[in-house]
């Protein structure tokens, strides 16, 4: 249910460094979310595509996560294309379907898309702890740190905990439906995961504190940033100035 | 309910990220080394519960759990929360860095507020506590549907009628997450009181 199903591959983009992937992505990113024209998003779409196809996911992955995206996008489809007030295209039973609505939903779906593929290609391929630990060389607090790489470490225990629960309630007899009995089960469950996860918690915290834990991860994996990582950053970073100042001339050209 | 990437503004972008920041800074300055791992393992179980799908009617949602998850972490809600749409986005994509932000405020400002505004009645015993909860549970999903409407409509006029659509569509979720909050506040509240002491206004 829950599986880093793209951190473990073997490609090129799995082989730089952790920081470097988390800040292009962040880098690619922000003009593709920001641009007003289609011409920025667009290219990064195709740059996210490119990253994506080196990082060799498996493919039947990535179709089902692009159309799990796309659901979202196909709902912004059947309100915004009416919704925008503008030249009308096209009429149907007192709707009207304006331009700018057609363009503001494409838009919208080729910058999702875009995003989605950089997000992929770039922030899926780094397993949970290296990315907590370039969270934290980039700046983001230690404590924060601390619980991103603590939840997932524990979303397995806990989803594994919750499974049983319900395959328990399931042998006495339990058959969703919309009741109350359903939402109280349900709450009952609900409460119960989390009665074991605060006990485990308290246990796994002594168990650290036995070890000596004083707030710091000592790691033997150290990053270390090479040539190919930095050519890869500047590159991005040059791409992503490209496509930010692409949209800022297509702008002031409009204007 | 998550905003995807690529639909809102620049200023809605960029006030939900400050707005997050200050927070889930808030949250963690409160937030000491002790109960760090009983958060982080709260947060986990709290991404594994948002995965239930409860049937409601003819369709089936998934529950929310906001407004629980403020009643029980009270401000450390708000990183709680982020940790949790971060991974969402790294497990599985939905929504990207950029509107992460927004994401956030979204979903763990009502938690957390709603968290200081029925905490006193949570705390106390038999219908108060079962009336308190349930409102923590349903207005959490309530606002957490007006923020997103609000980040939509102000992003845009074309976005107006989909974020209507949204608050619509959560209606019937919020009663069910105020139910679900009120019966599992109580049955914390029987089985592991403790849990509830740690909420806010102490």
């Amino acid at each position: 249910m829950i599986d880093e199903l793209l951190a473990r591959g073997v490609s090129p983009i799995h082989a730089l460094d952790a920081r470097c992937r988390l800040a292009a992505c962040l880098l690619l990113s922000l003009p593709a979310a920001l641009a007003q024209g289609l011409a920025a998003p667009l290219g990064i779409l195709g740059l996210g595509l490119l990253l994506t196809l080196l990082s060799r996911p498996p493919l039947g992955v990535v179709l089902r996560r692009t159309a799990a995206i796309n659901v979202f996008v196909a709902f912004l489809w059947l309100f915004v294309p009416a919704a925008t007030p503008g030249a009308p295209v096209w009429t149907f039973h007192g709707l009207t379907v304006s331009r700018e609505g057609l363009d503001l939903a494409l838009l919208t779906t080729v910058k999702a898309n875009a995003v989605f593929f950089c997000v992929l290609s770039l922030l899926a391929t780094i397993p949970a702890p290296a990315l907590g630990r370039a969270m934290t060389a980039l700046g983001v607090p230690a404590k924060f740190s601390f619980l991103f790489v603590f939840t997932y470490r524990y979303l397995h225990v806990i989803a594994e905990e919750y499974g049983r629960l319900v395959v328990a309630a399931r042998l006495r007899g339990f058959a969703p439906a919309s009741n109350g009995r359903t939402y109280r089960t349900y709450a009952a469950l609900l409460a119960m995961v989390l009665v074991r996860a605060y006990d485990r918690s308290q246990r796994v915290y002594q168990a650290m504190l036995l070890r000596g834990f004083h707030g710091r991860f000592p790691s033997l994996d150290r990053f270390r940033a090479s040539w190919p990582d930095r050519v890869f950053l500047c590159l991005m970073a040059l791409a992503a100035a490209l496509a930010a100042y692409g949209d800022w001339i297509s702008r002031s050209g409009h204007a | 309910m998550h905003i995807s990437e690529g639909v809102l503004s620049g200023p809605v972008l960029a006030g939900g990220w400050a707005l997050s920041a200050v927070g889930v800074g808030l949250g963690l300055k409160r937030l000491d080394y002790d109960r760090l791992m009983t958060v982080a393992i709260l947060s986990a179980a709290f991404f594994v519960g948002s995965l239930i799908h409860v049937p409601i009617g003819p369709v089936s949602a998934h529950l929310i759990l906001n407004g629980l998850l403020g009643a029980i972490l009270g401000p450390a809600a708000f990183p709680a929360i982020a940790v949790a749409l971060l991974l969402q986005a790294v497990l599985f994509q939905y929504g990207g860095l950029v509107v992460l932000g927004a994401n956030v405020f979204d979903m763990a400002g009502p938690a957390v507020a709603c968290a200081f505004a029925f905490g006193p009645l949570m705390r106390r015993a038999g219908k108060a506590r079962a009336v308190g909860a349930f409102c923590c549970g349903f207005f959490a999903v309530l606002l957490a549907a007006l923020l997103t409407a609000c980040a939509l409509a102000l992003s845009g006029e074309g976005f107006m009628a989909t974020a209507k659509a949204i608050v619509v569509a959560h209606v019937p979720i919020m009663l069910v997450e105020g139910a679900v909050t009120a019966m599992a506040v109580g049955f914390l509240a029987k089985v592991r009181p403790e849990l509830l002491a740690q909420t806010p206004t102490r």
